[in-house]
């Protein structure tokens, strides 16, 4: 297929002609042998199609980041894959002085080019004229055409052009630079001589051509003061984020239980019309389960993202990251560490994967790193039942609730400790690589609610298929070892049972609780109760550890099948604990047990998953194998404090 | 020791003399930071650092650090 490139610098409005232009058949792939996104669409006329790579959004064809590094080696050899036929250029009609420095760039590579003055509505009311005959003069054999993508204009014109066939005669006839090459990606000198020598083109060159009527000095509103006010910002910001996770907590329920419901369902279908065997416990005891828990973190997930849209595409989320910078910095952060920890607090999943925007890498490392201590959302069930189940529902002072404060309280050590490890990780993470800042304060302005729409439905695609796979993989895996034992032991326990009387409702649980006590699970819960006795833990506590490591909201179906009550019945399976007892006559769910569990979700690494893309985003095992260490640490120790502080 | 942007205030007309040279030089060159450049700091973060910088027709923000790789003279 005939490729065409799309590529402009950041904020732009290059993704808005993206989205524009090929709608919903766009998808995400690599560029070869790198990690960094590929987006391209495909679009069709009479049919003749072709496919349009976006690029990533940059300055200059020379990098300063492995995504602008895909820009150059693209460009910088004619025989790469993606190599373009044809490029479409888009400019910010407002500052079309540093834009044209890419443009003339790869006009001087002799590429073919439409050129798209994007934005023009906004110039036109900042007083800005654009003469178009001049900019085709001084660069003969480019197709130049207006658009404002946010709202459709010129994109259809766009379209017919991209079809069109005609041979330009004098083929970017009028170089800046005559026989133009690159200049090799180590020597800056010379890149530096190549962008001065543009720049003195271009400037006057846009003098002519672009003229700006009212010179005066821009007045920021009030909503862009207070957002950058040295009190009121912070309190803005806090405002925002809790306003967006009392969205999530609010709406999210209902498709959640939805989701949970009908796989619920869906899993009692098939072990009815399913033939009985392995293949039915298969597909109803791993698969639908391991699906279903993928699926039920897709609506907090989503509206995360969404409000995180809408705040970037509005522009307060660079002022976020703008006033953010000086705090974060201190514990070996950057400003843009904001994002991807505040999404973390959903998934760490997209919250790592947010973390390449970060420039330098050793501040990119340790917000990985810690990331997986925000309290996501498959801690919420954990946290819910163990809550309920130790702390008891009082009040304190008469208004702050103590199962409240709790919940709190564990969001709030996961922060803290968080940037406790940062400071550490500072001192140990060695680099030479200066840490800088320059981030682009775009004007504030309506969200384009297309470009939200569209980047969200990339993310949860994002989410479903990378966590999707493992936590499927590990959901069977585990399966498996729930389901199968050494030797007759579990055969000869269920005999039992089926002999007893009890009736078929309790005898099922019965079997099902037999089943795990003596599988391979089973047995590696009882074999690590010696090590985890210490921080109040028993073995079946042990089985849905392990079991937790598909993700860790499993936690609570384990112990509901130990318990032989009915995964939905919440209220059962507390009574149930509640009742537990040890084999000293004491209740097993202490409060000293309750609280050392949940700091021990709130440290250890039991997620495969955020493991599978710390890999793949720091391309070694190293770092996700340290972050797997630090934590399972972190969490032994706490935990043991805490069962020896409150036993 | 020549003025940088680090010690500038808000509303100062400036202009780039100089890009002491660095890991980023040619990042601020491409950004649009070229002697003669016209420049003005427009805001800044709590704390003074970050600052935002009119550069011709959009605003970049930059660490105190990044200001002082930028030489500059006033104009007013």
């Amino acid at each position: 297929m005939v490729k065409f490139a799309l590529i402009g610098n950041p904020n732009t409005g290059k993704t808005s002609v993206f989205n524009r232009l090929t709608g919903l058949n766009q998808h995400v792939g690599n560029f070869p042998g790198v990690t960094v996104d590929k987006k391209s669409g495909t679009i069709s006329s009479n049919g003749e199609s072709l496919e349009i790579i976006d690029f990533p959004g940059t300055y200059s064809i020379y990098p300063h980041s492995a995504d602008e590094k895909v820009v150059y080696d693209v460009f910088s050899n004619p025989q790469h894959i993606d190599f373009p036929q044809k490029v479409i250029v888009v400019v910010d009609a407002s500052n079309l002085e540093r834009n044209l420095l890419l443009f003339t760039q790869i006009y001087d590579l002799k590429i073919p080019i439409i050129l798209l003055i994007n934005m023009s509505d906004l110039a036109r009311k900042k007083g800005i004229q654009i003469d178009l005959t001049l900019l085709k003069n001084t660069f003969p054999g480019v197709e130049i055409l207006e658009t404002n993508a946010r709202v459709g204009i010129g994109i259809q014109t766009l379209k017919e052009l991209l079809f069109q066939k005609e041979e330009v005669k004098e083929q970017n006839a009028s170089p800046i630079i005559e026989n133009f090459k690159l200049a090799d990606i180590q020597d800056i000198a010379e890149q530096e001589r190549e962008t001065n020598l543009r720049y003195d083109f271009i400037k006057n060159k846009v003098n002519k051509i672009s003229k700006s009527e009212n010179k005066q000095k821009k007045q920021l509103n009030w909503f862009e003061k207070m957002s950058i006010h040295p009190v009121f910002s912070y309190f803005l910001f806090a405002f925002i984020l809790l306003l967006i996770f009392q969205l999530i907590f609010s709406i999210a329920s209902l498709p959640m239980d939805l989701i949970d419901g009908s796989f619920n369902d869906f899993a009692n279908w098939t072990a009815e019309k399913l033939p009985a065997g392995i293949f039915n416990d298969l597909v109803t005891g791993g698969i639908i389960p391991g699906l279903g828990g993928v699926l039920v973190f897709l609506p907090q997930i989503l509206i995360l993202f969404f409000c995180l849209g809408i705040l970037e595409e509005t522009g307060y989320l660079a002022r976020a990251v703008f006033i953010m910078d000086k705090l974060m910095r201190p514990f070996g952060l950057n400003g843009k560490s904001v994002v991807p920890l505040i999404s973390s607090s959903a998934c760490a999943i997209p919250g790592i994967m947010a973390t390449r925007t970060i420039p330098n890498w050793k501040e990119r490392l340790i917000t990985i790193m810690i990331a997986p201590l925000m309290s996501c959302s498959a801690r919420i069930p954990v946290f819910t039942l163990l809550i309920a189940l130790v702390i008891p529902n009082r009040y304190l002072f008469g208004f702050i609730n103590l199962q409240g404060l709790t919940l709190f309280a564990m969001y709030f050590l996961g922060i803290v400790t968080a940037l406790f490890i940062a400071l550490v990780l500072k001192r140990f993470i060695k680099t030479s690589e200066k840490s800088y800042f320059l981030l682009e304060m775009p004007d504030f302005k309506a969200p384009r609610w297309t470009n939200i729409f569209l980047s969200l439905l990339e993310k949860s695609k994002v989410f479903v298929l990378e966590a999707g796979k493992v936590i499927l993989a590990i959901s069977i895996i585990l399966w498996a070892f729930a389901s199968f034992g050494p030797g007759d032991r579990i055969a000869q326990e269920v005999k039992k049972i089926e002999k007893s009387e009890l009736n078929d409702d309790i005898k099922e649980q019965k079997i099902a609780s037999a089943k795990l006590e003596y599988s391979y699970i089973g047995i590696m819960g009882k074999s690590i109760e010696p090590i985890i006795e210490p921080i109040g833990f028993d073995w079946k506590i042990g089985i849905s550890l392990i079991t937790s490591f598909a993700a860790r909201e499993v936690f609570v179906g384990s112990m509901a099948t130990i318990y032989s009550v009915h995964q939905e019945d919440n209220k059962g399976l507390l009574q149930t604990m509640k009742a537990e007892k040890n084999s000293l006559g004491k209740p097993v769910y202490s409060l000293a047990t309750g609280l050392s569990l949940m700091v021990f979700y709130v440290y250890a690494m039991q997620c495969m998953a955020t493991l599978a893309i710390v890999k793949r985003e720091t391309k070694s095992w190293k770092w996700p194998l340290i972050q797997l260490a630090y934590m399972g640490v972190l969490a032994y120790v706490a935990s043991y404090i805490v069962y020896q502080l409150f036993s | 020791m020549k003025n940088t942007l680090a010690s500038c205030k808000i509303g100062e007309i400036l202009k780039v003399t100089n890009i002491l040279p660095s890991e980023i030089s040619s990042k601020l060159l491409e950004m649009g930071f070229y002697v003669g450049k016209e420049i003005e700091i427009i805001y800044k973060a709590p704390f003074g650092d970050p600052i935002a910088i009119q550069v011709g027709d959009y605003v970049l923000s930059m660490r105190k650090n990044e200001a002082q790789l930028i030489e500059i003279e006033h104009l007013n």
